[in-house]
């Protein structure tokens, strides 16, 4: 269902995969799921990601502070009533959204026509908004993160992505190539 | 000197560029200090070597959506609102936010550093008052300044070219090294500015394009401006922290949000610092002096909550930031913005007034007005670029076209905000952050000095950026400046957050003195921008430094600085002045 929307939102074009093929859903399961882990998948590592020399660490999360841990699980979990998460009030969780959401884009939503698809999507602002931000995130940023599968989303749009330790070299800097 | 009945010499509020050279300063004198950090440690090891911690990556998710620098907005949210009449607040979430971390607002800038010139501290006497705010000279002067600036450029490391910018000031020296590479995108937009008669220059860098200080050359990686450095290349506040670490009188906190500062029975000096750790136990910590140094949001907002140093009721008040103007040129080739440090070249023109901007400023009524630098930049990410279009078709279209980031490049000016009495920063009666404290609030409108300023140098930067061969161009401030009060929300999204606490020699219209102690409590001393009476157009990060080197000199009893002025009209370029 999820890669049926991410089309939608990120269509596939010529050399540009759709948000399916980068991975958007992937990358949402990972970070509704990023407390299954341990460290939880929120921050990657650092400094390298090997991809422009250098070992590889951004697979090797960082952990969380107990603060930081309040803010993602509120984020993710919403704040479910726990005083500690509501200081300023309740906060709707995104596993929620994502529940409610799918709910509401309905259970032909496959089946129906891809106008159809959309205007049902342009109903549930709250879902099409989120779930945009989200592949746009899978869609470019880091693969450690569970989207833009071996730099794929990099490549379509001609961003090299993240180049420490390699760097440019000042002429790459200052030419017009 | 040690006091053995306190814990330490000096207590430093926050570990940014304004704590950091307060510890390094004070430190070298022979005192002990503590550092009480309210974020996170990501920058450097707190023991021998005080080597990078590899928690920095080129990596926008974590950067740019996750808040890893912090604050983040459900733990610490801050609001905003025009004036009164908007009730307690328009908006909560992220107002203005600077990094919340060990570094502070050093670690995510791209670290341009400029000085300012002799008229921003005179800018009373020279300009003259304009209706509606309360423009003041500063305490001190540029040939005061001249040989702290030095110091500080030597201190953090910053890349630039002496004699190329012909507005500035004297210098006793030149920069300890060349500028870095210039970006391809800037070498067009500065010789179109220079054909068409203005005067950009590399931008002061405190990034290395040299190996400095035991710290590489940048490798030009492009993830500049709002990430950290991850090989260590840039000087600010790496460089003041280290050093402090190093003497062994420096002992950092990280994770320690400072609830209160206590005073003595008297009520006019500090006792204390009551702070919290991340499990949530309760500390006091004593110190001859206490050093303020939170910047000009949170430093008010602490004092506000401790109830001290507001005999003035200025504490909070002139809340200035710089408007920033972006003038956007879209190009019909690419420009590889993400290369270099995101910005390589500034010009000064647009803070000159000359017989044509006055002119402009009496048709709107005004005496006169002054914008700021201009940022030659590009870059921009492609999550963010992604964001900024529509889902469907439309985006694939424009991620492989790319003109809001690969065929983008950007002027940004920081322009002048004037000092305005009802611009402030309070305490929301309302929201809370994490520690059950009140937030900060913005009430921030904006004077027409900055409306008509923006409105009269636009159409001149689009100007420049068509001369460099962009087919379109667009132009958009923060913060917006229509003259439909309707139209005009939304919080400013600028880093440069000045005058809080503003210096002064009257303790009536003022919070510290020119030595930047407060007048209502004789032992702490703020050294952040919160003490700027003015905002000028210049990047307030070197003044900072240059400021509080100047203050924590005067506390420890060192000698002030001096410098020569060059009998020749141009100092000589180059490395001459390096430690």
């Amino acid at each position: 269902m999820l890669e049926v929307v991410a089309d939608r939102l990120i269509p596939p074009l010529d050399a540009h995969p759709g948000g399916a093929a980068l991975g958007a859903a992937d990358y949402v399961d990972r970070l509704l799921g990023a407390f299954t882990f341990d460290p939880p998948l929120i921050f990657a590592g650092g400094p390298f990601s090997g991809r422009a020399g250098g070992d590889a660490s951004f697979g090797q999360f960082l952990a969380l502070s107990r603060h930081e841990e309040l803010a993602w699980r509120t984020r993710i979990e919403g704040s479910a009533g726990l005083p500690e998460r509501e200081f300023n009030g309740p906060t709707r969780g995104w596993q929620q959204i994502y529940r409610h959401g799918v709910a509401a884009l309905g259970a032909d939503f496959l089946d129906v026509e891809s106008d159809e698809q959309d205007r049902r999507l342009h109903d549930t602002p709250e879902i099409r908004t989120l779930f945009y931000t989200h592949a746009c995130e899978a869609a470019y940023g880091a693969p450690e993160y569970g989207g833009n599968p071996d730099g794929a989303g990099w490549v379509a749009i001609q961003f090299p992505g993240d180049s420490q330790p390699r760097g440019y070299t000042d002429d790459e800097v200052r030419g017009r190539a | 000197m040690p006091d053995p009945s306190r814990d330490c010499d000096a207590l430093i509020i926050g570990t940014g560029p304004a704590g950091a050279t307060a510890a390094d300063v004070l430190t070298g004198a022979g005192w002990s200090v503590i550092m009480l950090e309210k974020g996170r440690n990501h920058l450097l090891a707190l023991d021998e070597p005080f080597a990078p911690l590899g928690h920095v990556s080129n990596d926008e998710i974590k950067f740019f959506r996750r808040h890893f620098l912090g604050p983040d907005p459900f733990l610490e949210p801050r609001t905003y609102r025009r004036d009164e009449a908007d009730g307690d607040h328009l908006f909560a979430g992220e107002v203005n936010n600077l990094p919340s971390t060990v570094g502070g607002g050093g670690f995510h800038a791209d670290g341009k550093l400029p000085r300012f010139r002799a008229v921003d501290f005179k800018a009373r006497s020279e300009l003259g008052p304009i209706e509606g705010s309360d423009i003041v000279d500063w305490p001190v002067d540029y040939d005061e300044m001249e040989p702290y600036y030095a110091h500080a450029e030597n201190l953090v490391g910053v890349a630039g070219l002496a004699g190329a910018n012909p507005f500035a000031e004297w210098r006793s020296g030149g920069y300890p090294m060349p500028p870095g590479a210039d970006m391809y995108g800037s070498v067009l937009t500065t010789e179109a500015a220079q054909r068409l008669g203005y005067n950009p220059y590399p931008a002061p860098t405190g990034v290395n394009s040299v190996p400095y200080d035991g710290r590489p050359a940048c490798n030009n990686c492009g993830f500049c401006g709002f990430f950290g450095c991850p090989i260590d290349a840039k000087g600010d506040p790496v460089a003041p922290l280290r050093n402090a670490l190093r003497t062994g009188r420096c002992e950092i906190r990280p994770e320690s949000f400072v609830e209160r500062v206590l005073l003595d029975p008297a009520g006019h000096a500090a006792r204390s610092v009551r702070y919290r750790d991340i499990d949530g136990n309760a500390h006091e910590l004593t110190a001859r002096v206490v050093i303020v140094a939170c910047g000009a949001w949170e430093t008010p907002r602490l004092l506000l909550r401790s109830e001290i140093a507001n005999s003035s009721g200025l504490v909070g008040r002139y809340l200035m930031y710089h408007f920033q103007t972006y003038v956007i040129g879209s190009f019909p080739f690419r420009l590889h913005g993400h290369r270099g440090r995101s910005v390589t070249h500034l010009h000064d023109d647009h803070l000159i007034v000359d017989d044509e901007s006055r002119a402009y400023a009496k048709d709107h009524g005004l005496p006169y007005f002054r914008a700021g630098i201009v940022e030659h930049g590009g870059g921009g990410h492609p999550i963010i670029e992604g964001m900024y279009s529509e889902p469907g078709l439309t985006h694939t279209r424009r991620m492989l076209e790319s003109p809001m980031r690969d065929r983008l490049w950007a002027f940004t000016v920081q322009g002048e905000d004037l000092p305005q009495v009802t611009n402030r920063v309070d305490l929301d009666p309302r929201v809370r952050d994490v520690h059950g404290l009140p937030v900060g609030r913005a009430t921030y409108d904006v004077h027409a000095h900055e409306v008509v300023a923006s409105r009269f140098y636009a159409p001149k930067l689009a100007e420049i950026m068509r001369e460099a061969g962009a087919q379109t161009t667009m132009s958009i401030t923060s913060p917006r400046l229509e003259a439909d009060r309707a139209a005009r929300v939304g919080a400013s999204i600028s880093r440069h957050i000045m005058g809080t606490c503003r210096m002064g020699d009257d303790p009536r219209r003022s919070v510290v003195d020119r030595w930047q102690r407060f007048h209502d409590v004789e032992n702490m001393l703020c050294t952040d921008s919160s003490v700027f009476p003015t905002s000028t157009g210049y990047g307030p990060t070197l003044t900072i430094v240059a400021l509080a080197i100047r203050a924590c000199r005067e506390l420890a009893g060192l000698a002030p600085l001096r410098s020569e002025r060059p009998t020749t009209a141009s100092p000589a370029a180059g490395t001459d002045n390096r430690p």
